[in-house]
């Protein structure tokens, strides 16, 4: 295939006009780079043929690494062309390349090149010299004859043709202005595939610096390339380039987020400890903080309560085998854990409930809800109890929740709580509406008879009876309601 | 061939048609037999433009999902892959291009990209060193997909995420770019009306892609009259309440793809009423009819009833048209009756279909469940205690409801306040992470970052002024408005119905009916105006997705006498609050291969 391509290639250069380093269709744009490296060096060999039109230059020692432009201008071969517009050519390539020279040695190319200008066209020197303007320089060489050349230059064209998907070439847009350009019209077509080919380019053909630079002022461009490194998984230079913006929230959270590629868990541990330092928004500081205390604690939990369910000793574990281990959970689903294994420890032991609310600044409600569910679903109900009952100075007891009891209701009638258990709590629920609702939805009899007998609604007394059991305890009460005389009835 | 798209005055089956074109000399350019290996998220939306039959006369003999790892064997001379261009994908491309070399003797490689080539995804694969495997490297610019006779989708699923979060306004060029086909195809449009940042975006790409084609004068004469382009961004809300129309709630509860809706997972719930033949087969059929159907929705008892008045009325048809054969005397009557019989028998199964899912939404709505997430979605939507930490979705956060849920309504109350006071965000934030667990963040961030979850920036919360005067909210059915009367929940009998039940109908109807006739931020004449008043079309683009329930309420206002005016609907993505939510989502789970 390399044969067949160097043939093309000659042919190519043979007959046309400077339409330099287009490819057909069979291309592939990528490959443009190297493509036009094994042109420059297939010029060498047909430009050997004509030693008159190499003019020796040796370049000193500044402009490093741009081997291959000086041999494109110094080799160019002028087969059918004037040696007016291959002049042109090379001063035009030389421009290119010297606007995008930062090298110290700048200037002491500049009036070397001046002087090789100067020598053989001085007419051009004044389009060289205006601040190496590409745009200006293109604009005068409009009017002349090689029209097809300036227009397949424009970044205009360049771009349209990439979004029909024809053959283009960015590689002649050499000057970082005329690079910029074409960035810019394929920003204000709003095409995000153009842009990225152009960013593509520019990544690949301007120092890190540059690039960076003329992004921060070109907003969409720069979510673009942004974008860009996010697919290509650049984060290297995604997070240098964030700070640059000063966009230092979202540098942490990219590399916050890394911690989910991360398998393992000490080595996701220590990663998250390495994140507490980065520069969050100090309410996501504080969750990330959170995140790493709490797999640290599960790294301790797994590691201890794996060893005492494999011994065999302890009753619940005995009981309720672990279903899956508590690493990576979230912090209510370990608190629940933990209220269920570990209820009894003291607040000294990491593992307790109570040094979990502690440590997370759990609110109370919070702490009592998933209690109330572990207990619950262990079916100690004394325990439940406890949650709840309060003491005041007198020694009278009383229930107290930060919470509604039809809350706490729910929870219980969802972990199958017994009837006797239910109707304790139903009947601490303030409002008779719920309360009387709560207690016929799961048969608290004595509570719905309390709330009838405090209605004073004695129908619809009647109409429950009949749906008790005869002779039952309920029933039984029914009656004695019914038959004192101290009510007064409203029905 | 495709009769759903051809019913209404813009005949979408020419779209259709271009795209089936399109198709096949694309697979005529690679001659002999030939095996397509499917990007899973295409089939969805090739099987609206083309079916089995129309590749296999051009030489498609087999057809596999594309996977990591060999290619199956099929003894075949080319391999299309035809896919999205992504990157995770062109991994697999190449992990399958190579493994093949190895094995088997040479066969040809194509890839297909939809909607676009991408240059990004060809570098992958070029880095993979597969590029120069394939012989035909083309795109195929499916940019508008006709799903119905009114509506067209780009089906791009994250659009909105891609404008609004990673600033990215590729989908609206394409957008801009099947607006330029639809106009190739049905004329000029001669007025862009636009609401919102993408909308002049898209407005102005329009504009320039015109421009560069002044060469040639479109010749046809133009069939919509008005584009109307609507930015997502414009109303955050109506996509995160629960739409209650028909195909909305078929929607809301088993999600619809494509027009078909998966009948296995009613299938689950009752299998007594689906047999074999609809359980792969698309519910587009009985979808098509859904539109026409209009359901109701009442609060008896504080439960939803759904009904579906014409649900009765075509059922009572049916039974009469079956009943008919006890009076055919006649062999002339009789055979006449039995040619009828196929179409019969067919609306009659699509008939028990729907009464079917109508019974399951019903089991649905009705339950304690459904209706207190309403009440509350409803109380945020007048404006009802916003600005505190709504209990139910504290309640609901311990009881670890689905995330998406959750999201749901934090975003939802965000946004009927503009935004949420520090604390009640704080609060949320602090739950849901310790709940859900912290990677979360991640999505949280996301959400913030597009608008939908936000601090309260002023003390003012502006939503209700808003609310009073777009009127996006009736307390009062029988209220006189300018507007022609809206749908009860798009319900054809205003009469009996209490407005609490629908007025999330009604709210959305009026957000479209606001949407369409005032306060266009901005309008852009192309061209003369053709002909006014009686008869005119409209085509409402709506950038960055739209639920069913807006589609329904266009549908509503099409269908009035009095209007006169006809919508064909457009939209980057047929969505609903759940798949928007999910779209916005931190990538948490890693890539899958």
């Amino acid at each position: 295939q390399m044969s067949k391509t160097r043939s093309e290639e000659e042919e190519y250069w043979n007959s046309s006009k400077f339409k330099a380093f287009t490819f057909d269709d069979e291309d592939d744009e990528f490959t443009q780079l190297r493509e036009s490296k094994r042109a420059v060096n297939s010029i060498r060999d047909f430009v050997d043929e004509d030693e008159d039109d190499i003019e020796k230059v040796s370049w000193s020692g500044d402009v490093v690494g741009s081997k291959s432009y000086a041999q494109i201008i110094l080799r160019f071969p002028h087969n059918n062309s004037s040696s007016h517009s291959r002049k042109r050519i090379a001063y035009k390539a030389l421009v290119c390349f010297f606007s995008e020279t930062q090298a110290p040695g700048k200037c002491a190319v500049l009036s070397f090149l001046c002087f090789i200008v100067g020598r053989s066209k001085p007419a051009s020197l004044y389009s060289l010299s205006d601040g190496l303007d590409q745009h200006k320089f293109l604009n005068t060489e409009k009017a002349k004859p090689i029209k097809d050349f300036s227009s397949d230059w424009s970044p205009e064209d360049t771009v349209r043709r990439m979004q029909k998907g024809k053959p283009y070439s960015l590689e002649r847009f050499r000057s970082l202005k005329d690079k910029l350009l074409l960035l810019d019209e394929a920003v204000r077509l709003h095409d995000g595939n153009s842009i990225t080919a152009v960013l593509i380019f520019l990544q690949k053909s301007l120092s890190k610096e540059v690039l960076l630079r003329e992004l921060e002022t070109r907003q969409v461009a720069l979510e673009h390339f942004i974008h860009l490194l996010k697919e290509n998984q650049d984060h290297k230079l995604l997070q240098e380039l964030l700070r640059v913006l000063g966009r230092t929230e979202e540098v942490a959270l990219l590399q916050y987020r890394e911690y989910l590629n991360i398998k393992d868990e000490n080595k996701r541990k220590e990663f998250l400890k390495s994140c507490i330092g980065l520069p969050f928004l100090p309410e996501d500081m504080a969750h990330v903080q959170d995140h790493y205390t709490l797999l640290e604690r599960q790294i301790i939990m797994e590691a201890s309560d794996k060893r005492v369910e494999a011994a065999g000793q302890v009753e619940v574990f005995k009981k309720y085998p672990r279903k899956a281990s508590i690493l990576n959970m979230p912090l209510i689903t370990t608190l629940y854990y933990s209220c269920f294994y570990h209820y009894t420890e003291s607040e000294g032991t990491f593992s307790s409930p109570a040094n979990l609310k502690k440590t997370f600044k759990l609110s109370d409600k919070q702490y009592l809800l998933v209690a109330l569910a572990a207990r619950a679903k262990l079916r100690e109900w004394r325990e439940v109890d406890n949650l709840f009952t309060t003491k005041n100075w007198l020694g009278y007891t009383k229930k107290r929740a930060p919470i509604g009891f039809h809350r706490i209701v729910d929870i219980l009638h969802r972990n199958n709580a017994p009837v006797q258990v239910l109707q304790e709590y139903v009947c601490l629920v303030d409002d008779t509406d719920l309360r009387l609702n709560l207690a016929l939805k799961y048969k608290c009899h004595s509570v719905v008879i309390d709330v009838y007998k405090d209605l004073k609604d004695r129908q619809q007394l009647m109409v429950y009876r009949c749906k008790l059991a005869r002779g039952s305890l309920e029933e039984r009460k029914i009656d004695d309601i019914l038959s004192n005389t101290q009510i007064r009835w409203k029905n | 061939m495709a009769s759903h798209l051809s019913y209404g005055r813009v005949n979408l089956n020419i779209l259709r048609e271009v795209a089936r074109k399109e198709l096949r000399e694309f697979l005529d350019k690679c001659a002999g037999s030939k095996a397509i290996v499917w990007d899973e998220h295409l089939t969805g939306p090739f099987g609206l433009i083309a079916q089995y039959s129309l590749l296999k006369e051009h030489e498609v003999e087999k057809m596999f999902t594309l996977k990591a790892g060999q290619l199956p064997v099929a003894d075949v001379k080319n391999i299309i892959f035809l896919v999205r261009p992504r990157l995770e994908l062109m991994d697999i491309i190449a992990q399958n291009v190579l493994s093949e070399d190895k094995h088997r003797s040479r066969r040809d490689f194509h890839i297909l990209f939809v909607p676009r080539r991408s240059l990004l995804c060809e570098q992958r694969l070029k880095e993979q060193g597969v590029l120069g495997s394939f012989h035909h490297r083309e795109e195929y610019s499916l940019d508008l997909i006709p799903f119905d006779g009114d509506l067209l989708s780009m089906e791009a699923e994250t659009a909105f995420r891609e404008c609004y979060l990673e600033n990215d306004q590729t989908s609206l060029y394409h957008a801009a770019k099947g607006l330029m086909t639809l106009q190739a195809l049905y004329g000029s449009i001669p007025q862009i009306f636009g609401k919102g940042e993408s909308a002049r975006h898209v407005a102005n790409m329009m504009l320039r892609m015109k421009r560069e084609f002044t060469g040639c004068q479109n010749p046809i004469l133009p069939v919509f009259d008005t584009l109307l382009l609507l930015d997502r961004n414009v109303d955050l809300l109506t996509p995160l309440a629960t739409q209650l129309t028909y195909e909305g709630l078929i929607d809301e509860i088993y999600g619809i793809q494509n027009s078909k809706c998966n009948s296995d997972k009613f299938a689950q719930k009752k299998n007594n009423k689906f047999g074999k033949s609809t359980c792969s087969s698309p519910l587009q059929g009985y979808l098509k009819m859904a539109k026409l159907l209009v359901v109701s929705t009442e609060v008896v008892n504080k439960k939803f009833r759904v009904s579906s008045p014409l649900i009765s009325k075509e059922s009572f048809t049916i039974s009469a048209h079956f009943k008919e054969r006890h009076n055919a005397k006649t062999v002339g009557e009789i055979k006449q009756f039995v040619s009828q019989l196929p179409h019969m028998q067919a609306a009659r199964s699509s008939l028990a279909n729907h009464t079917s899912i109508a019974e399951l939404i019903k089991d649905i709505t009705t339950s304690d469940e459904f209706f207190d997430n309403l009440t509350v979605e409803q109380e945020f939507m007048s404006g009802i205690e916003t600005d505190k930490v709504s209990v139910y979705t504290e309640e609901s956060i311990t009881k670890k409801d689905p995330l998406i849920k959750i999201l749901r309504l934090v975003c939802l109350q965000s946004v009927c306040n503009n935004g949420l006071k520090q604390k009640v965000l704080d609060y949320y934030k602090r739950e849901i992470l310790q709940t859900y667990g912290y990677e979360h963040i991640l999505t949280l961030n996301n959400l913030e970052k597009s608008g939908l979850l936000k601090l309260q920036s002023s003390s003012r919360n502006n939503y209700p002024t808003i609310r009073k005067t777009l009127r996006l909210w009736m307390d009062d059915v029988n209220e006189q408005h300018a507007f022609p009367p809206p749908p009860q929940g798009v319900n054809l009998q205003p009469a009996s119905v209490s407005p609490a039940s629908t007025a999330s109908g009604k709210r959305i109807y009026l957000t479209i009916v606001s949407m369409i006739t005032n306060k266009h931020y901005f309008l852009c004449m192309p061209g003369p105006i053709g002909q006014q008043g009686e008869n005119r079309v409209t085509l409402v683009f709506f950038l960055g997705g739209v639920t069913y329930a807006e589609i329904a309420a266009l549908r509503f206002l099409s269908q009035m006498e009095d209007g006169g005016t006809e919508y064909i609907i457009a939209t980057t993505k047929l969505m609903n609050g759940t798949s928007w939510i999910k779209s916005l989502m931190d990538r948490l789970e890693a890539a899958p291969f």
